[in-house]
């Protein structure tokens, strides 16, 4: 430790520069890092971040059957499926679904939540009940909802037999088949949201309730001015994820109507599932997953930017 | 007209009794204060005065109606709660007026109503703030304006100063009390604090054991407490409680040591004695006349708490000027004066009535 003053001074100097850069790592943080992220890192880059760069790299350009590039065509291949009537057809088609199934699982959600927190005997029952659609396989739910939508023998039919009304024949008319879609869709989601606006529902706390009761106010007024202000992050989370997932939607759609009848319900997903899979044109299919995308993080962006100031109290 | 508490009673279903035959009369535009150890059911009743508990048995009646079925909003009161209820997503002005836009009044009432009542509790600088923004005596001092606002000739208050630092809690409580007189109206107040109790009410009801131990003003609380328990409630440090025998029709001997004569007659053979810590006097002493040992000596400024144990073990505090001199594990001597109160065996207060002591 014998030094001169001279060689004092520059050690100092280092340790004044190294404090300026905050956040530099030694070799040490540098290896305990590669050893936690790594692997992560690398089952991400395999499994998510090649495909996508590699499904943008193919939509600018054509394919042969195997998928391989043939031609630089650069936008082209967005340029044909903007002006192609069938696609744009596609995007309404699932712009109309995606309103829908958010609209009413979150009303749905909402209402049963709002039953389900009152304080009745038995209610427990209830929150199971309706809850129980978490546990429910999409394969199982759209058996399931073929049957009730079995237009000879299904549940629908039998009830407005037994009514005397007009049957209605869910899934070969266009407009009935998408609601047909989003009435199983919502079913599906309902389970998730349900459990999570309950929650929220449950966390308010109850002396909120309870000085609005002394001063006098309906529980009507309650609700839209006590209840969905508090929960409002929550809405914020379930809208958004209810979008995303709803624009993701797949399983359903193959199961029950395979994008039918005349195209009535062929979402963005699964039109880019059949061109690349049966159509073997997976430039075009990844033109149209690209756009998916855009159109998703558009949403979302859009929601962040004009709800998620509000719902932070 | 007043509230009345006629055999108030609350039980659960589970057979559990929470409140067993309250009776009180709570005069208009009185402070009325309710104290007791926590679990005493206190809070329960201010609920059920609300109308936000059902009670089981009894009845409630507020200015000569009976009000054991009307729901709170028909009951004409306010409720303060302990932890303020403030809407968070509201700033200070409109939580003063949410109550009054729900019921649907005219806008420039509710803004007349609103300010006035925000400049009531010094906050009109504030009003545009989120509830997040403010601190714990700023949210208490809006959870005020919004039962000043309200206009209700009632108001119920569940330990409102409780999650307040002690600086504050002193600064509120002369805040609340001004309140209560400007306004002029009836404030039923639950704490667990009997200094809150003593320097606010105008009666206090003492609750313990689901039953109503004593109602009276604080000086009638204080020197005339109803039993043992209200004598240990109140007061700091607590009355010392210590075993007497009678020795003759006006004296008798406590903890089988120092003599008290009393100037009154004593029945009881075998009686507890009360005395206050400033009622002690201690007295250094040799080892052959000590009749206790000093355990620690609290310094309180113009004052000093000796706490000590009598040779038998039992244990006492005592006040001393602050200049007395006393080191820990020191011999001294206790005696008392003759001010002391007298419970019998079952712990009721047996000290005969002296009017004068109260109006001291």
């Amino acid at each position: 430790m014998l030094k001169t003053s001279a060689t004092d001074v520059i050690p100092e100097k280092k340790v004044e520069a190294k404090q300026k850069s905050k956040f530099k790592l030694t070799a040490n943080d540098k290896y305990y890092a590669s050893i936690f992220a790594g692997p992560s890192l690398f089952l991400l880059g395999l499994f998510v971040f090649y495909p996508m760069f590699r499904t943008l790299y193919i939509s600018l350009f054509l394919t042969n059957t195997f998928g391989n590039t043939t031609l630089f065509v650069g936008l082209e291949n967005y340029v044909k499926l903007i002006s192609s009537p069938d696609f744009v057809s596609s995007m309404w088609v699932t712009l109309v679904y995606v309103v829908g199934v958010t609209f009413f699982t979150i009303a749905m959600g909402l209402l049963l939540a709002n039953l389900a927190s009152q304080k009745l005997p038995g209610i427990a029952i209830f929150r199971t009940l309706y809850s129980v659609t978490m546990g429910v396989s999409v394969s199982v739910a759209a058996i399931f909802w073929l049957f009730i939508f079995n237009p000879s023998a299904g549940f629908f039919t039998l009830l407005t037999k037994m009514l005397n009304l007009p049957t209605i024949n869910w899934l070969a008319n266009p407009t009935n088949a998408m609601w047909a879609i989003i009435i199983t869709t919502v079913w599906m989601h309902l389970g998730f949201v349900f459990l999570v606006f309950l929650g929220a529902i449950e966390s308010v706390p109850t002396t909120l309730y309870e000085a609005a009761d002394v001063e006098g106010v309906s529980k009507h007024y309650q609700f839209f001015h006590i209840t969905l202000p508090m929960i409002s992050p929550t809405l914020f989370f379930i809208s958004t994820i209810t979008i995303i997932g709803s624009f993701k939607s797949f399983g359903l759609i193959d199961l029950i109507t395979k994008g039918g009848p005349t195209n009535a319900t062929n979402m963005l997903v699964y039109r880019i599932y059949n061109d690349a899979f049966f159509g073997g044109n997976y430039a075009k299919s990844s033109a149209e997953a690209i756009i998916l995308t855009v159109i998703i993080a558009f949403f979302t962006y859009l929601q962040f930017k004009f709800l998620e100031k509000k719902v932070n109290y | 007209m007043s509230t009345l508490l006629t055999n108030v009673c609350k039980q659960y279903d589970q057979g559990k009794t929470v409140l067993k035959n309250v009776t009180a009369e709570i005069e208009t535009g009185e402070f009325f204060v309710i104290v007791g150890p926590s679990g005493c059911g206190k809070s329960t009743l201010l609920r059920m005065i609300a109308g936000l508990t059902q009670i089981s048995d009894g009845e409630i009646s507020i200015d000569g109606q009976v009000v054991n079925n009307l729901p709170p909003k028909d009951r004409n009161l306010t409720m303060v709660f302990q932890s303020y209820a403030l809407f968070p997503f509201l700033s200070v002005w409109d939580n003063v007026a949410f109550g009054l836009k729900a019921r649907k009044h005219d806008q420039s009432e509710v803004e007349e109503r609103v300010n006035n009542a925000l400049k009531m509790v010094n906050l009109e600088d504030l009003k545009d703030r989120k509830p997040r923004e403010l601190s714990g005596g700023q949210r208490q001092r809006v959870a005020l304006a919004r039962a000043v606002a309200s206009d209700a000739k009632i108001c119920l208050m569940d330990e409102p100063l409780s999650n307040l630092d002690a600086q504050l809690r002193i600064k509120m409580r002369q805040e609340i009390y001004a309140l209560q007189r400007k306004l002029g109206i009836t404030l039923i107040y639950v704490t667990h604090d009997q200094v809150e109790a003593m320097t606010m009410a105008d009666h206090i009801m003492v609750l313990h054991d689901s039953k109503v131990q004593q109602i009276g003003t604080p000086a009638e609380i204080y020197k005339t407490p109803a039993n043992e328990f209200v004598a240990g409630f109140f007061g700091v440090p607590p009355i010392n409680i210590l075993y007497a025998t009678k020795i003759s029709d006006k004296a008798i001997r406590v903890n089988n040591d120092f003599q008290v004569d009393l100037d009154q007659t004593v029945t009881e053979k075998e009686l507890k004695v009360g005395i206050r810590p400033n009622e002690l006097i201690v007295e250094k002493a040799d080892e052959l006349s000590a009749n206790a040992t000093v355990q620690n000596v609290e310094f309180l400024g113009d004052e000093k708490i000796v706490y000590a144990t009598f040779s038998n073990g039992n244990e006492v505090s005592a006040i001393v000027p602050s200049d007395a001199h006393f080191d820990m594990f020191e011999n001294i001597k206790i005696t008392s004066t003759n001010n002391v109160l007298l419970f019998n065996q079952d712990g009721i207060n047996v000290t005969a009535n002296r009017e004068d002591l109260i109006n001291a």
